[in-house]
């Protein structure tokens, strides 16, 4: 268990973090017809795009309630509700997200009441659903925002099995999944596929795969989300044979979930190495009652034959990271697993999954504490987001491209890093970067006693 | 920031829309706004200052979300690179902690980067619950003798363009003044050959393109005092009172500073753009024609002929494969008309330009130069751009990186024309940029693969992608699939 380090200085330096607001946004951005209003000032929204559509490259539905001077003071109930009239009246999305910022939640505003005035003077717009939810910037960061909005969408669109009548099992090749913010939209479409090949159904919430892979529409423009899951699929989770949640941070949203509909859950701290895989393997066997297909152990000896080349490249060699919580958690598990060694881990905020961190202490902290603590330990190999390009310049070091943002390279938003495949081409590129290094290499020595020819005796003279 | 004193930076006498609404006040709308606050606009203005740590005041998302997403560059420093914010959390908003932690980050960012200058800007969630930042800000100047200035423009107090003017207020009434320029280096001034100190005025260095210009300059003998804020160092601000001429440069978002640098030290100021043959030749003679110093002139012509020769020159392959194109252009203020003419300098066409953020100054140089029936788009909804570039048969759109997956998504060529940008396309040399940039996307090969449908797609009548010049310009053997009534 690594020991955990608050943070203890009065600046972010080079923030690593981004906000709980945007992370609720983004699970938002997962299902279908939606878009999420941000409870702010204009300048929240504004961000918040920016940092989605450099990062996706995609257009991406996003509002604001656009709080003033005035409203700030006098109260913001009547931005929101005319926000979510003008929304339903411009576009009629199957869900409006409605995720506060620290803005209005030092003023106090009480947005479940927003809501429900919004309902009462508009009852015409009650086939929109409104998600409200609670997620100032100044707590957490992107991945427990992700995780606070994904359950009150549980909270409020899926029916408890009483209300509605369903029984876990019913739809018995359908299976739930809860993935965190930390899976791309790679990650999750592997996912599926995982799940497709034992012949059972998969049921993403959210789905980013399938709205944020990065595809292009029949349609010429959309004012909501291309894509994701059907808020009117939420009727029937309850009805699934069995959940599987990926991440720590969804813990509590599983929790949600299991206790509306009592479906089973099979929990997943991350899917970034043989043994995790594994276990995800054969909870798919179990739970679909088939053995496992042939590709998914070709798969499997596929790393393992992985290991047996790269463990010569990454046995130990030195790691420096800075991610989210749940994706430090499945990286350092991963070069683990492989005898590297996490000697700079920094989180940007803390969360209970730091515990399963395969390092001896965690940072919560920015950018500038890792590149001390890489510098500090002499890291070989810097794994971060796109700000950290300009740590890894400093310190010297090459670095691999994860989590938010990504801005700098096309397609880093949609890398497959889970599973047995996932997993492979992570190691292959990582020893990649350490060939790359000349790690261990012996200079040349040239003897002043050796019997030069001619041309070399001028190299050999003492300086 | 009082409402009195935001009132009165919307009060801007300098500007010719200045008796209609003040923009600031227009009631933004819930659900239907776009568009970044004034902090942003604060942020935007004064981060291009190289040596100066610029540290905001807030909780995360005002700097998590947004550092280092700028495209402006510096010769020198990158301390302004480096993203400092005090991080609020709760704890700090509840128990009233957030004076005490910034004044112990200006302590730290002092300490550990030895700054010119520290910038504090204030962010929504202290500005509500009422922290003195100035005070702070004082107190750590005296504390620790480093400049400290307090920015004051937090995301509620309205837009951008309010968020420009603020920090442009706060440079010339805290820093302009406070230094005298450094003597003109040795052996460069002789007969006939007299340096003039001028400033560009919101110029912010966008990929580099202030160096496109800047060797010109420095030819005629024109010293920068300080460009505000492209590639700026502190002490370059302090210096800006002295200068004989203020170029504003394509943006009236900074007017205030250009009309109280007048007041205050009587620096006469003319608005032009870098953007453009025939503005940057303008440009130039604006310089000469103010300081009215005849070496000058003679060698500003003398530039200007032999600058203009070799660019035309360089210009003619891409005019040939221009030429006729037609353009859609969705961007902001001064931009709605100066890159109008640099398009007009290849051969194109503009059908109709954006004029949301457009002055009716910025509107009747539009006329001037598109004719008195230019088409002018006030919304820019992106629906509405989508239907025009239909409408218009367009080759391309040129607009601010926030259309550029809409226009994506719609197949359409496209041109960024704003700060997020990584091409420079100002000066003389800046054209062939721009010229290389626009006929790389519109003559793509991609086109036609993105239009076409699958071949095994049913072929009924009409396909979404449904322009029929967007299908023949990259497909002309394929027939159009609006076809005209002949009836």
């Amino acid at each position: 268990m690594p020991e955990i380090i608050k943070r203890n200085k009065a600046l972010s330096v080079s923030p690593l973090k981004a906000s709980n607001t945007v992370g609720a946004a983004l699970a938002f951005l997962g299902f279908n017809r939606t878009i999420p209003m941000l409870h702010g000032s204009q300048g929240c929204t504004a961000f918040g795009k920016i940092f989605f559509v450099r990062h996706f490259r995609e257009p991406i539905p996003l509002q604001t309630t656009a709080i003033d001077q005035v409203s700030a003071i006098m109260g913001s109930e009547a931005q929101v509700v005319e926000g979510l009239k003008t929304l339903c009246e411009k576009s009629a999305p199957d869900l409006i997200g409605l995720p506060t910022t620290g803005l209005v939640e030092t003023q106090g505003a009480d947005i479940e009441m927003a809501v429900r005035v919004f309902r009462e003077t508009w009852p015409q717009f009650a086939g929109t659903a409104v998600v409200p939810v609670s997620t100032p910037d100044f707590t957490g960061c992107m991945e427990s925002g992700y995780a606070q909005a994904t359950k009150a969408i549980i909270e409020t669109l899926v029916p408890t099995a009483a209300e509605a009548g369903t029984r876990p099992g019913r739809r018995e090749r359908q299976v739930n999944v809860l993935p965190g913010s930390h899976l791309t939209p790679g990650d999750i479409e592997y996912l599926k596929d995982l799940i497709e090949a034992f012949g059972l159904s998969p049921m993403v919430l959210p789905d980013l795969s399938d709205s944020l892979d990065g595809h292009l529409p029949e349609t010429d423009y959309n004012p909501l989300t291309i894509g994701g899951t059907r808020v009117s699929d939420l009727a029937s989770v309850g009805d699934a044979t069995a959940t599987l949640v990926i991440g720590a941070s969804m813990d509590a949203a599983a929790d949600a979930l299991a206790a509306r509909t009592g479906v089973p859950d099979h929990r997943f701290a991350h899917l970034m190495d043989i043994d995790a895989v594994d276990r995800l393997v054969m909870a798919l066997a179990r739970i679909a009652d088939r053995p496992v297909p042939a590709k998914i152990e070709r798969q499997r000896a596929q790393l393992q034959d992985a290991l047996l080349d790269c463990h010569f490249m990454l046995g130990m060699s030195r790691f420096a990271i800075a991610a989210d919580p749940d994706l430090l958690v499945g990286f350092s598990r991963m070069l683990a697993s492989v005898g590297a060694e996490v000697v700079a881990a920094v989180a940007p905020a803390n969360a209970p999954a730091l515990q399963d961190v395969a390092a001896a202490e965690v940072k919560i902290g920015d950018l500038e504490d890792l590149e001390i603590a890489a510098r500090e330990r002499d890291a070989e190999i810097l794994i971060g987001n796109s700000h950290a390009v300009h740590t890894a310049e400093r310190l010297g070091i090459p670095m691999l491209r994860a989590g938010f943002p990504q801005y700098d390279r096309v397609g880093g938003f949609q890398r497959t890093w889970i599973g047995y495949r996932g997993t492979r081409d992570a190691i292959f590129d990582l020893s990649n970067l350490l060939l790359g290094e000349e790690r261990g290499e012996i200079h040349p020595y040239r003897s002043r006693l050796k019997q030069y020819p001619e041309d070399e005796r001028e190299m050999s003279r003492p300086h | 920031m009082k409402q009195k004193e935001i009132a009165a930076l919307l009060d801007e006498p300098a500007c010719a829309h200045n008796a209609k609404d003040k923009s600031g006040c227009a009631k933004l709308k819930p659900g239907a706004t776009a568009g970044g606050c004034s902090f942003d606009g604060a942020q935007i203005a004064l981060l291009p200052i190289a040596d100066v740590a610029h540290i905001v005041h807030g909780s995360i998302a005002c700097a998590g979300n947004s550092w280092d997403n700028r495209g402006a560059r510096s010769s020198g420093p990158s301390l302004y690179k480096i993203g400092m914010t005090t991080d609020l959390t709760e704890q700090d908003v509840i128990m009233g902690r957030s004076e005490k932690r910034l004044f112990l980050g200006i302590k730290q960012a002092i300490e550990s980067y030895k700054p010119a200058a520290v910038f504090v800007y204030n962010t929504c969630v202290p500005a509500l619950t009422g922290d003195d930042v100035g005070a702070v800000c004082r107190e750590a100047q005296t504390r620790w003798g480093t400049p400290v200035v307090s920015v004051d423009a937090a995301g509620f107090y309205g837009t951008k363009n309010l968020g420009n003017r603020i920090a442009g207020e706060t440079m010339v009434t805290q820093v302009c003044g406070t230094r005298e320029p450094d003597p003109v280096p040795p052996g460069i001034e002789h007969a006939g050959f007299k340096v003039h100190d001028v400033n560009l005025v919101a110029e912010y260095n966008i990929a580099g393109e202030l160096w496109n210009v800047l060797p010109l300059l420095d030819e005629l003998g024109l010293r920068v005092l300080c460009s505000l804020s492209g590639d700026a160092r502190f002490h370059e601000v302090q210096t800006m009172h002295r200068a004989e001429v203020n170029m504003m440069v394509c943006s009236k978002a900074m007017i205030n500073v250009a009309r109280k640098l007048k007041e205050t030290y009587g620096i006469p100021w003319f608005e032009g753009s870098f953007y453009g043959v025939a503005d940057v030749s303008q440009a130039l003679r604006d310089f000469a024609r103010i300081i009215d110093d005849p070496d000058l002139t003679r060698r500003t012509e003398a530039l200007i002929a032999r600058e203009e020769a070799k660019i035309h020159a360089a210009l003619e392959p891409y005019r040939a494969r221009l030429q006729g194109r037609k353009v859609l252009l969705y961007t902001g203020g001064v931009k709605s008309w100066s890159i109008i003419s640099a398009l007009q300098d290849l051969g194109m066409t503009v059908v109709a330009t954006g004029t949301r953020k457009s002055t009716e100054e910025d509107k009747a140089r539009i006329r001037e130069l598109m004719g008195e029936d230019a088409v002018m788009i006030e919304d820019g909804n992106p629906r509405g751009l989508i239907d025009r570039v239909r409408e218009n048969d367009v080759d391309i759109l040129i607009a601010g990186g926030r259309n550029l997956y809409t226009a994506l998504k719609a197949r359409i060529p496209f041109l960024d024309i704003n700060q997020e940008r990584e091409f420079g396309y100002a000066g003389y040399v800046g054209m062939v940029e721009l010229a290389r940039q626009l006929c790389l996307t519109v003559e793509s090969p991609i086109w036609d693969a993105v239009r076409r449908p699958a071949p095994w797609a049913a072929t009924d009548g009409q396909s979404h992608q449904a322009s029929a010049k967007s299908l023949s310009l990259a497909a002309p053997e394929r027939a159009p699939v609006e076809v005209p009534s002949h009836a």
